[in-house]
């Protein structure tokens, strides 16, 4: 909604920007935030309670994790980056996107020139204040050839930033693109201080709710409450500990025995047995993470789309929510959009197991059975990933294709199997915007695009739909998008799970955010023990 | 055999129990197809079913059937332990033997090398060695079996070293007997003893190395069954008391048990004991 | 007893050969391995150029050869160096795990090669009894289950069902040794439950084994009784094989505990170099496995030095 109003507003600019008509059109923007976060605190069951702690048992996190915010790459970083940092933007537990740091923004009607107006007298941990100087040495330390941040591909559109004042920055895209704020909400761009023309990563020392107090990657950390913190109604805990558990059980003897209040990636197997041990609770989100089977598309027998689809008919969707997400999910309908997302497509058939229909499409392409290999490992789908292929194969038997599942070493799976093996699994987690996941895993070229898919038609879309101002059209087109997916896409999407945490009666918290785990990854600013 | 038969008669209650339980196993590794009520891999219902009288011991996550999987279980678990354990033996045993007997530079050489290999950790090691080979089940049986037969060298190696100096061997080295002559007739029989019991124990570590390695993910191929890689699957399911994991961990006790009541009574018919 | 100082020298000459051959081994094997650290760190993420200014970062895009020679030269001069992933020193990284790892292994081991040996040499005199049976079977099967099922096991009754004993490990220099103790207790026993049966039968196997030679014979001729045969004369005897075995079990019980170490959440060696293999982060593995291998090698060499003396006719010159 907050994104709307600032498309809508960005229209009415037709000259380049300026700052006094910045500021005075940005008002609307704002008054669309209070709404917002008005909506969710009404939401809230009861008012956050101040104090205590909250121990949270973890399930990623390793020993070789470094604070760079380049290598952030599992849930033990990211937490860290949201607990102890801000970004410029922030996703609300709504799905809308609010300031954090930046206090507001605005783009020129093509969505190619960006200012954003830094929010004033924030201080990081050590006192120091916030400026733009802070904010370009963050930026810039995803970009440029030295870089070797995951974030670097979100920001090569990115032509040149530059410092007007020192509360106010602007950017310069290559291309339009009306959903660029929602970039900077991602956990590697939070803003660091900056030291000479990088940033310095290495005293741990943000603007965020929380002071780190112990650091020891793979082992656990320690946070502190930040007392000036700027945000209100936030940081409601004095001290947060994340213990590392990476082994399932013990994650859950940890949550029984008390020694832990909340624990991540519960094993779903036990659910049902958990729940009815008293004091404690399973909660669930539907989010946007799903789990996807890419074909290579340019090898064969994968480039032709009647084998894709004979594939995709041989999967049995709800066989696979109900046994390999023991029904925390729901079905996948071969595109990477998300029933909550804005511009899910809602009027495309779901597709079904269906055998016959399976050996049509194999017949179509003049085969009469199909050998194939499907290369897995537990670190694409969790514990139960290997399981899934066999359930794949089973199904798939009944339609004359045989698919012979390898188990591959969780050791090195990303480097080895996936983009490699014609057919493997894999997941993706939240991207918040439609453009952000096509244009992530889709476009053409994209050293992700997992399938080696290449659809000129989706393509010109994908980029026309980027700058597009007009809601109903660009729906349209997002909608289009979904269907070639769908219908000629190289990758099969079986389902989306949810994200499942197990905690006791103690730990609260108002409405939760659905682009990742854990709150939005934000639950240490968020939430409170009563 | 039949001498086999008839000292079986006369063996102690355990090892009788033992080598009816190990002839149990046979034939469920033979006849799995005619004993089990479905497939290997057959998906039949939903998860987790009850025990019943359709799934004697319900179904597992999948929907497959328990019994059935344990039943193909024995051929998967026991065919590959046996096959590293007996490849272990014959090659460290042996190249343990041959490094006592002959000592020297050829002593020095093996122990050296079975040294670098033994100092690497062994889970470390394997966890190397099946990345860059994957982990197929002879990739499995080799490299399990390069690292059993480490330790079993260590053993014979040690344990002839005690019977190499003693006079009868040296007697037999002035006559002029060979290498070969010197193991067979000199040395294993009387260091057979150790071994046996070694080889009852290496023989269950291999099941517990397989399910190590499953904790890290790289167990044996799906679909098959195997009983390490069953109880890593439901072994969550313990903590509430729930016993789904105990069946496949029993039936790795049972037979550990069974084999080791065998190897006792071997044990003491090889020791030349003949008190009791 | 000069000649076993001489040995001595020897094999501890050896053992830095042997420790140079095993760096180089581990060097080349994750070298092999498939992808490095830029790629594993940056995992799912990683696009090509982000990777080579990674590599370049760190230097691994020099050749092999050059980064190994370099590792060494620090190595000799006593500098561990970096971890490459987040640039901790690894001294400093090392030596909280390795003291850790060492307590939890010393304190199973107090506990394990008594009760082995005591019940090895009971099982041996009342052989074939009730109790022989006894203890072979719940040992027997105590190894049967993978250790992390046994550790769920002791969780669920000693943790869960009862608490007497926190489920997790996690201790600090701070707590005092009774407090540490008491939080390491279920990975010790744990532990315990793994390496005792195979001491144990081996104590058993090699007195049995000892029983009918002619001097135990001659012994219990004389009127002994069988406790005083098998303690005085053949323990003695057969002392040579299970003291290889428990040098075997105590390293396992330093090398081998990362499967413990993770469902206790415990921060041990182990679990580092688990870490640090599947994050190639080379620096850590060579040191990690250098740690271990020096200490198995020290085991043996201490192992090999006990069975000469308790048997002397293993130093006869050939």
């Amino acid at each position: 909604m907050n994104k709307t109003k600032t498309l809508n507003h960005a229209n009415t600019l037709n000259k380049p920007i300026d700052r006094r008509r910045f500021l005075s059109g940005s008002l609307a923007t704002g008054a669309a935030i209070g709404a917002s976060s008005m909506m969710s605190t009404n939401l809230m069951a009861m008012p956050a309670k101040k104090g205590g702690t909250l121990r949270v048992g973890f399930t990623q996190g390793a020993t070789s994790d470094s604070t760079d915010p380049a290598t952030f790459n599992n849930d033990f970083m990211f937490t860290y980056a949201y607990g102890v940092f801000n970004n410029l933007t922030e996703i609300a537990p709504d799905g809308s996107l609010i300031p954090e740091l930046a206090l507001k923004w605005d783009a020129t009607p093509d969505a190619k020139m960006w200012i954003f107006e830094l929010r004033q007298g924030v201080s990081f941990h050590d006192g120091k204040e916030l400026d733009a100087n802070d904010v370009i040495a963050s930026i810039n330390h995803h970009r440029g050839e030295q870089s070797k941040s995951s974030a670097k591909p979100l920001l090569a559109d990115i032509t040149s930033i530059k410092a007007l004042d020192k509360y106010t920055i602007t950017i310069e895209l290559a291309g339009g693109n009306a959903d660029f704020p929602f970039i900077f909400s991602q956990y590697n761009l939070v803003i660091h201080p900056a030291k000479g023309e990088s940033i310095d990563f290495t005293s741990m020392n943000g603007t965020g709710a929380y002071k780190v107090k112990q650091f020891e990657p793979g082992v656990r950390a320690l946070y502190q409450r930040n007392e000036n913190y700027w945000k209100e109604d936030r940081a409601h805990l004095d001290e947060i500990e994340i213990i590392l558990i990476s082994d399932p059980a013990a994650r859950l003897n940890a949550l029984t025995t008390g020694e832990v209040d909340l624990i991540d990636r519960p094993d779903l197997k036990t659910l049902h047995l958990l729940k009815r041990r008293k004091g404690l609770r399973v909660e669930q989100t539907t989010g946007t993470k799903h789990y996807t089977l890419p074909m290579l598309s340019d090898v064969a027998p994968y480039k032709d789309n009647n084998v894709r689809q004979a594939l995709k008919y041989a999967i049995d969707r709800q066989e696979m929510v109900d046994k390999i997400l023991k029904g925390y999910g729901t079905v996948g309908n071969d595109h990477p959009i998300a029933p909550s997302m804005r511009f899910f497509n809602n009027e495309l058939k779901q597709r079904e197991y269906d055998a016959d229909k399976s050996r049509f499409y194999l017949k179509k392409a003049g085969l009469k059975k199909l050998d194939i290999q499907l290369n897995l490992a537990e670190s694409a789908w969790g514990n139960d990933t290997v399981n899934g292929g066999v359930l794949f194969s089973e199904t798939s038997a009944k339609a004359g294709i045989n698919i012979e599942v390898v188990r591959e070493p969780n050791d090195g799976y990303w480097s080895n199997v996936w983009l490699k093996k014609p057919f493997c699994a894999s997941y993706w987690g939240g991207r918040p915007t439609a453009d952000w996941m096509f244009t992530t895993a889709y476009a053409d070229g994209v050293s992700w695009n997992e399938s080696r898919w290449s659809h000129e038609k989706f393509n010109q879309l994908l980029v026309a739909a980027r700058s597009e101002l007009n809601q109903e059209r660009r729906r349209e087109m997002y909608f289009d998008m979904q269907r070639l997916v769908h219908d000629e896409g190289s990758t099969i999407i079986p389902m989306f799970g949810n994200y499942v945490l197990a905690m006791n009666d103690k730990v609260q918290h108002g409405q939760t955010a659905s682009n990742w785990n854990l709150d939005g990854l934000r639950f240490m600013e968020r939430w409170w023990i009563s | 055999m039949f001498t086999f038969l008839s000292s079986l008669r006369t063996a102690p209650l355990s090892a009788q129990f033992g080598i009816l339980i190990i002839c149990i196993y046979l034939i469920a590794m033979v006849f799995a197809p005619w004993i089990a009520p479905y497939g290997e891999t057959e998906i039949l219902g939903s998860a987790f079913e009850p025990w019943s009288s359709t799934y004697l011991l319900g179904t597992d996550s999948l929907g497959r059937d328990m019994f059935s999987r344990i039943i193909y279980g024995a051929r998967n678990t026991v065919g590959i332990a046996l096959a590293t354990t007996i490849l272990a033996f014959l090659v460290g045993g042996l190249l343990g033997i041959v490094a006592a007997v002959m000592g020297g530079i050829v002593d020095q050489l093996l122990s050296r090398t079975v040294d670098v290999l033994m100092a690497i950790p062994s889970l470390i090691f394997a966890l190397l060695i099946l990345t860059i080979v994957g982990t197929s089940t002879s990739s499995l049986i080799l490299v399990i079996a390069t690292l059993d037969s480490t330790r079993v060298f260590r053993l014979a190696r040690s344990v002839a070293q005690t019977v190499v100096v003693m006079d009868y061997v040296e007697a037999a080295r002035y006559r002029g007997e060979g290498l070969w002559w010197i193991i067979r007739y000199e040395v294993l029989p009387n260091i057979s003893s150790p071994l046996i019991a070694e080889f009852g124990l290496r023989f269950c570590f291999v099941f517990l190395f397989i399910s190590a390695l499953s904790f890290l993910g790289l167990g044996t191929q799906p679909p098959l069954a195997d009983w390490g890689s069953m109880v890593r699957d439901n072994a969550t399911l313990i903590t509430f008391g729930d016993i789904t994991p105990l069946i496949p961990a029993s039936a790795i006790a049972l037979l550990t048990i069974a084999i080791n009541f065998v190897v006792d009574w071997k044990l003491h018919n090889a020791s030349g004991l003949k008190d009791e | 007893m000069n000649s076993i100082l001489l040995m001595t020298l020897k094999r501890l000459s050896l053992g830095v050969i042997t420790l140079f051959v095993v760096s180089l081994i581990i060097f080349s094997a994750v070298e092999i391995l498939p992808g490095d650290l830029a790629q594993e760190v940056l995992g799912q993420t990683a696009t090509p150029e982000t990777i080579a200014a990674f590599r370049h970062e760190l230097g691994l895009d020099k050749p092999a050869i050059s980064r190994y020679v370099s590792w060494l030269t620090n190595m000799i001069q006593g500098d561990f160096g970096h971890s490459l992933a987040n640039g901790r020193a690894i001294s400093d990284l090392l030596s909280d795990r390795f003291s850790n790892t060492l307590f939890v292994a010393a304190y199973a081991a107090i506990i394990a090669v008594p009760l082995a040996l005591t019940l090895g040499i009971l099982a041996a005199l009342y052989r074939n009894s009730w109790f022989d049976r006894i203890a072979n079977i719940t040992t027997l099967s105590s190894i049967s289950f993978p250790e992390f099922f046994v550790a769920y096991i002791l969780i669920l009754f000693l943790s869960v069902n009862n608490s007497f004993f926190p489920s997790l490990a996690n201790i600090s220099d701070s707590m005092p040794l009774s407090e540490q103790l008491y939080r390491t207790i279920l990975p010790a026993i744990t532990l315990t439950l793994v390496v005792v049966v195979h001491m144990m039968r081996m104590t058993r196997a090699s007195i049995i084994n000892v029983l009918a030679s002619p001097y135990v014979e001659m012994a219990r001729m004389k009127g002994m009784s069988p406790a005083r045969v098998i303690v005085f004369h053949a323990l003695p005897n057969a002392l040579a094989p299970i003291i290889n075995v428990i040098a075997l079990n105590l390293a396992y019980l330093v090398v081998g505990v990362v499967v413990v170490e993770v469902v206790f959440v415990y921060p041990g060696l182990g679990q580092l170099l688990v870490d640090s293999v599947s994050k190639r982060d080379i620096t850590v593995v060579q040191a990690a496995s250098l740690i271990f291998a020096g200490t198995f090698i020290l085991l043996n060499l201490i192992a090999d030095i006990l069975s000469i003396l308790s048997n002397p006719r293993l130093l006869n010159p050939r």
